[in-house]
């Protein structure tokens, strides 16, 4: 499996870029994965939701969707779109080293 | 005396009854079965209301013919579960109690939670509709009786939504109807989605999206829509792309009943997380949910309903007596996927195997092709309705393996 070195550290990812094993992601890499899709700076808002997620993610054993981040973190989705613009489901779990959510059949 | 209670009456309430009657003795077991609604509606029939293909009576039964004898059925509101208790509480203030529970009680269309489509109810514009009810329906057509053309836009407001190939019938459907009616050229067909393709697997999705071109429909792929703007005639997505539309044809937001949420059972969406292969609720060990109420990696459709409900059957067997439940089930779905002109396409997959091409092998019947256009696909679909009334509900056995099979399909590489 591929990897690549973020924030000057190896982690394996997929053909799309995102990491496969979420027990390598510390709170540490979180900004240069940011920076990677053009996030240059996290805020509160941000760190608010990447918790969740990871927290979620735990508990869970699967990334949350846009829905669950807004009716259980209390962030609603506009404003997922302006934390993670144009394509938050991606970028939000990307920078969190967790696989996008699934798209239910 | 062990109490069975099942909460819901549609497809998968509808066969657990009829399974577990047979097989449970009367002497040791009450089933007793709540349902608010008493009719039981054919609702793959929906999808062909809007064309005139069916009408109401195709698709509406009494619920009660389907309940066998020895199960009580009450027709009542389901007001609170209180799972510690073991007892669920029904409107006149009555409460049920329990020794398991199965929550069978669907998943229902949330217009008011997207702006601008509460339309769909009796206020606002009348060129806002679905499919998804049977009114809805039944509007549609009458909508459609005077459509003169313009830009009909079908669009899905959020994933999961049941049974998930519908919309890609109705605009298939709308091409071919509005080609007989002489309006195509009068009519740009525009199909929007929040996934990223024409469906959720890749070569289904490739397969469905090449169809798509072929008939010149419009895809607007991950578009997740934030309202309807009426006056401008168009919906708004968060990304701020905009689609206008003269005729909007919407799939609402799908959400689990409101109880199960009230309870504590519901994920954000009212749906009830569970082991995605015995379908116990993780909360409760004697709680289950089937059928589209469940929370699972899979479509929510009949099909699914049906193969999940037979092997629960077996495995709730065994719980009962103390045994261990087998991981079996595998989230086997089967849709058939009309496409205008008399035509369809047949998909089978589960949780690992996506839609693939090949044979669907029937004994007797088959076989039908796989994600295919041919004319046995949509006889396969009209007489699918047929064995849902008399064999599928009524818990006989259907000549369909409950399990996904690889017989007959190709591998894509």
């Amino acid at each position: 499996m591929a990897t690549e070195v973020i924030g000057g550290v190896e982690v394996h990812v997929d053909d799309e870029g995102f990491m496969t094993d979420p027990s390598e992601w510390t709170e540490e890499l979180a900004p240069a994965l940011a920076k990677e899709i053009g996030i240059d700076d996290l805020t509160d808002a941000h760190w608010k939701v990447i918790r969740f997620l990871r927290d979620d993610f735990a508990q869970e054993g699967q990334t949350a969707t846009l829905r669950r981040v807004s009716t259980m973190a209390n962030v609603p989705t506009k404003e997922l779109y302006q934390l993670f613009p144009k394509k938050p489901a991606k970028k939000m779990s990307y920078i969190s080293g967790l696989q996008k959510p699934v798209g239910c059949v | 005396m062990k109490k069975l209670l099942v909460l819901g009456a549609g497809t998968a309430g509808t066969m657990v009854v009829n399974k577990l009657r047979h097989r449970l003795d009367a002497d040791d077991w009450q089933i007793t079965i709540v349902d608010q609604d008493p009719t039981h509606y054919y609702q793959p029939g929906f999808l062909f209301i809007p064309f005139g293909m069916y009408a109401r009576h195709d698709v509406v039964k009494p619920k009660r013919d389907f309940i066998p004898p020895g199960v009580d059925m009450i027709q009542a509101d389901i007001e609170e579960i209180e799972a510690d208790k073991n007892r669920v509480k029904i409107d006149g203030d009555r409460w049920l109690q329990y020794d398991f529970l199965v929550i069978a009680t669907g998943t229902h269309l949330a217009p008011d939670e997207t702006p601008g489509l509460e339309a769909l109810g009796d206020e606002g514009p009348d060129n806002i509709h679905t499919f998804y009810t049977l009114d809805g329906a039944m509007k549609l057509e009458k909508y459609l009786r005077t459509f003169q053309g313009g830009k009909l836009v079908m669009n899905i407001t959020e994933m999961p939504f049941k049974c998930p190939v519908a919309p890609l019938e109705f605009i298939f459907l709308a091409d071919w109807w509005l080609q007989e009616k002489g309006l195509r050229d009068d009519t740009e067909l525009t199909f929007v989605t929040p996934l990223p393709g024409a469906f959720t697997k890749p070569v289904a999705s490739k397969a469905l999206g090449g169809m798509l071109e072929e008939k010149k429909i419009d895809l607007v792929p991950d578009f997740n829509i934030e309202m309807v703007d009426w006056d401008a005639g168009k919906i708004v997505a968060y990304s701020e792309d905009e689609v206008d539309y003269d005729l909007l044809v919407s799939i609402p937001l799908n959400m689990g009943a409101d109880v199960v949420g009230r309870a504590g059972l519901g994920d954000e969406l009212n749906h009830v997380p569970v082991d995605k292969h015995t379908f116990l609720s993780g909360k409760h060990e004697n709680v289950f949910a089937l059928g589209d109420a469940a929370a699972l990696p899979t479509s929510k459709a009949g099909s699914v309903a049906h193969f999940a409900v037979e092997l629960w059957t077996e495995n709730f067997l065994r719980y009962i007596d103390g045994l261990e439940m087998l991981e079996h089930f595998d989230g086997h779905a089967n849709c058939y996927i009309e496409s205008g002109h008399g035509k369809g396409l047949l998909i089978d997959f589960n949780y690992d195997t996506e839609p693939l091409p090949g044979k669907y092998p029937l004994p007797g019947i088959g076989p039908f092709s796989l994600l295919e256009e041919t004319e046995m696909n949509h006889w396969g679909k009209l007489m699918f309705r047929w064995m849902y009334w008399n064999i599928l509900l009524k818990g006989k056995e259907m000549p369909v393996p409950a399990l996904m099979s690889m017989a007959g399909k190709w591998s894509v590489g």
